[in-house]
């Protein structure tokens, strides 16, 4: 696959216009350098230690499919968008943008095609200030997206905006006749004083491998809000290594909602780079699995700077084979004096065979500060169980709305009330929970 | 009603209870007392059906049926309500949903359809009413952050909706002020016909003034060793256990 990689680059180069891109160029041609380098991690990788690629590397996917024969209808897709509200949206089918699904601005924001942003020479100066400026450049998959990076959604919100309608930005994949890899790249700047809600979905809509290599990029500028929601409920084929990169500056507040609720494997990758004082990083996560499927939460707080917060709450419940990863890192440096870093991890294993590796990472560098963690790995509440039994609800029914309860502090934080029901109905319809009419 | 006869129970290999007698007719009222430890919680969880307990002896019937054959969820379907001692909080589901959850798995056992909406709704207005709950209430997560009270009035509002044959009620005065357990006390008063039957279970006499019993057991050791009326409590009450 790497090998593959290597030579599609170069015909991926000339296939796009070198001449207005020169930039461009020179930041994919260093990347894929990187890449080339370092290659694919292995188990051997202290990161990597429970997720191995072997499966899904062994594919042979095509990284340029052909254009979908089929348009897809509104209709066909309307489930995987969040209704009876109106949202800006930017649509991918295969990689490519489709206008018709598609609600775009820019009126007073821009919500559009990094694409087009990038041909533009009106978005130069902005895209030469934020563009891969925050990726790790040891992470070889962030490396590998950037050298094949030309699609994806671009976000400005300009400062003293809030954006009242939600964005959604959503990859299908389609039966193209081939399995196929996809390497989106997002870019979103949210200038001062500014609030946007985002939800960041990947779906599948066939039963081809489709391989999933993203890479986001979020600026949080001074005092700005952003609650981001990322979806990922898909396909058994499908797989998502999913890298997003958080810059936040002074008084900056950042949510970051990730639902893991499908998938070959999922890995998420996040980062968040506090330069600022007084930011607030929140992380929820739920994940929600079962058969062979493996998601892997990968969460780097680098607090960089004095009184800032951040918040990690992630929940899990495991099934079957399924397995769940948690590693959630915090870097306190010497300067990050009155951090206050808090972390917890809870999981239910249903199953004999399923399993959560869950690990905290403190390294503080600084002397006056509250970090802490915690991990619960359990059963069900046998009290609990009885309790709902004796009024008559069946034990499997009982179960299930046992661990509706469990996810449902998460659920709750969602503050876009189309995406809330939307989440409630996936956890429930997953537990097998019937929440009809609430009177 | 309810028939219970040499019944002897375990825990991890203890045996707590050791040859209970009891007989409830329909329309009465039991009260079974005893100091703690005597067995008063796991014989009420034992007629409930709770599988941490064994039963190694003897019978417990409801009518005609074997309660001892049956699961919990069955034998809340052939009418047998416990009210805890301490309900369980569970986020994100209603009060409301609960009960239409619990009643609609009831009616689905009887092979019928779900409860229409327009007719659960009439019921729940009409049972809140009667306990003095807010509609408010009703859409709170079940115990999320619940008062003692509240607790104690939701475990009575959903025994209202199911209409039990027999309700256990273990230890429902425990952390309630007095206004709360006559409120709770009415709400079961209210409830009480010819055709159902209530089991209070307390260590003290102070809801029976009240919940007014028909018989009084005393329980010790496992074993009711001394069954009277309800003058029984009030002399429990001015002597404590020691003196039987």
């Amino acid at each position: 696959m790497k090998n593959k990689l290597i030579a599609s680059f170069l015909a991926f180069e000339n296939q796009i216009s070198t001449e207005t891109d020169t930039d461009f160029h020179k930041i994919r041609s260093r990347a894929m350098q990187a890449f080339e380098k370092k290659g694919f991690p292995t188990k051997k990788d202290e990161n990597w230690k429970y997720t191995s690629l072997k499966k899904i590397l062994k594919n042979d996917y095509t990284l340029f499919p052909d254009l979908p024969k089929n348009e897809l209808e509104l209709k066909e897709v309307s489930n995987y968008f969040l209704k009876g509200i109106d949202s800006y949206k930017i649509v991918f089918v295969d990689g490519v943008y489709n206008p018709y699904l598609s609600e775009t601005t820019h009126d007073g924001f821009d919500v559009c095609l990094l694409s087009s942003a990038i041909k533009k020479t009106k978005y130069q100066i902005v895209l030469n200030h934020y563009f891969n400026t925050i990726v790790s450049d040891k992470d070889s998959f962030s490396q590998l997206n950037t050298a094949f990076a030309s699609e994806g959604a671009f976000i400005h919100i300009y400062k003293n905006k809030i954006v009242e309608k939600p964005i959604q930005i959503v990859y299908f994949t389609t039966d193209t006749g081939k399995d196929c890899m996809l390497q989106p790249r997002n870019l979103i700047i949210v200038d001062e004083n500014s609030q946007v809600k985002i939800v960041e979905r990947h779906q599948s809509l066939s039963a081809k491998k489709v391989f999933t290599n993203a890479v986001t990029e979020i600026f949080a500028n001074q005092r700005a809000h952003i609650d981001y929601y990322k979806i990922q409920n898909d396909e058994e084929d499908a797989s998502l290594i999913d890298s997003t990169y958080v810059q936040q500056k002074k008084q900056s507040q950042v949510t970051m909602h990730t639902y893991s609720f499908g998938g070959a494997l999922t890995r998420n990758n996040l980062f968040f780079y506090q330069k600022g004082p007084h930011c607030n990083t929140i992380l929820n996560g739920i994940t929600l699995i079962d058969k062979e499927q493996h998601v892997d939460n990968q969460t780097n707080v680098y607090h960089q700077s004095p009184d800032c917060e951040s918040h990690e709450l992630y929940k899990g419940i495991y099934d079957d084979k399924a397995t769940g990863v948690f590693n959630g890192k915090v870097i306190v440096d010497q300067i990050a004096q009155k951090t206050d870093a808090f972390q917890q991890n809870d999981s239910i294993l249903l199953s004999d065979e399923s399993a959560i590796n869950s690990k905290p990472q403190l390294e503080i560098f600084a002397d006056d500060v509250a970090c802490s963690h915690g991990c619960t790995i359990g059963q069900l509440d046998s009290n609990a169980l009885f309790y709902m039994r004796q009024r008559g609800i069946p034990k499997k029914e009982a179960k299930a709305l046992l661990l509706f309860a469990f996810t449902n502090e998460l659920v709750d934080r969602i503050r876009i009330p189309a995406l809330k029901e939307l989440i409630t109905n996936i956890v429930s319809q997953k537990l097998g929970v019937e929440l009809g009419m609430d009177l | 009603m309810l028939q219970i006869k040499n019944l002897h129970a375990n825990i991890d290999d203890k045996e707590i209870l050791k040859g209970i007698n009891l007989e409830v007719k329909a329309g009465e009222v039991h009260a079974i007392m005893g100091p703690n430890g005597s067995g008063k919680t796991t014989l009420s969880s034992v007629i409930a059906g709770r599988e941490d307990y064994i039963v190694t002896e003897g019978s417990i019937t409801l009518g005609d049926e074997n309660l001892l054959d049956m699961k919990p969820e069955e034998r809340s379907h052939k009418g047998v309500f416990m009210s805890f001692q301490y309900p369980v909080a569970i986020p994100g589901v209603t009060v409301t949903n609960f009960i239409k959850t619990a009643i609609n798995a009831k009616r689905k056992s009887e092979g019928k359809e779900d409860i229409p909406a327009a007719e659960l709704l009439k019921m729940i207005r009409e049972k809140a009413k009667l306990l003095g709950l807010k509609s408010s209430f009703l859409s709170r997560s079940l115990n999320d952050g619940f008062s003692g009270g509240e607790k104690k009035r939701n475990e009575i509002f959903q025994m209202a909706m199911l209409a039990p044959k027999l309700a256990i009620l273990d230890e429902t005065d425990s952390g309630l002020d007095i206004d709360a357990l006559k409120t709770v006390a009415e709400g079961v008063n209210k409830l009480k016909s010819k055709d159902n039957a209530v089991i209070v279970i307390t260590h003290y006499q102070r809801l029976l003034d009240y919940i007014v019993p028909d018989y009084v057991h005393v329980l010790s050791d496992g074993k009711i060793i001394k069954t009277g009326g309800k003058e029984l409590a009030l002399e429990l009450e001015a002597k404590g256990y020691e003196w039987i």
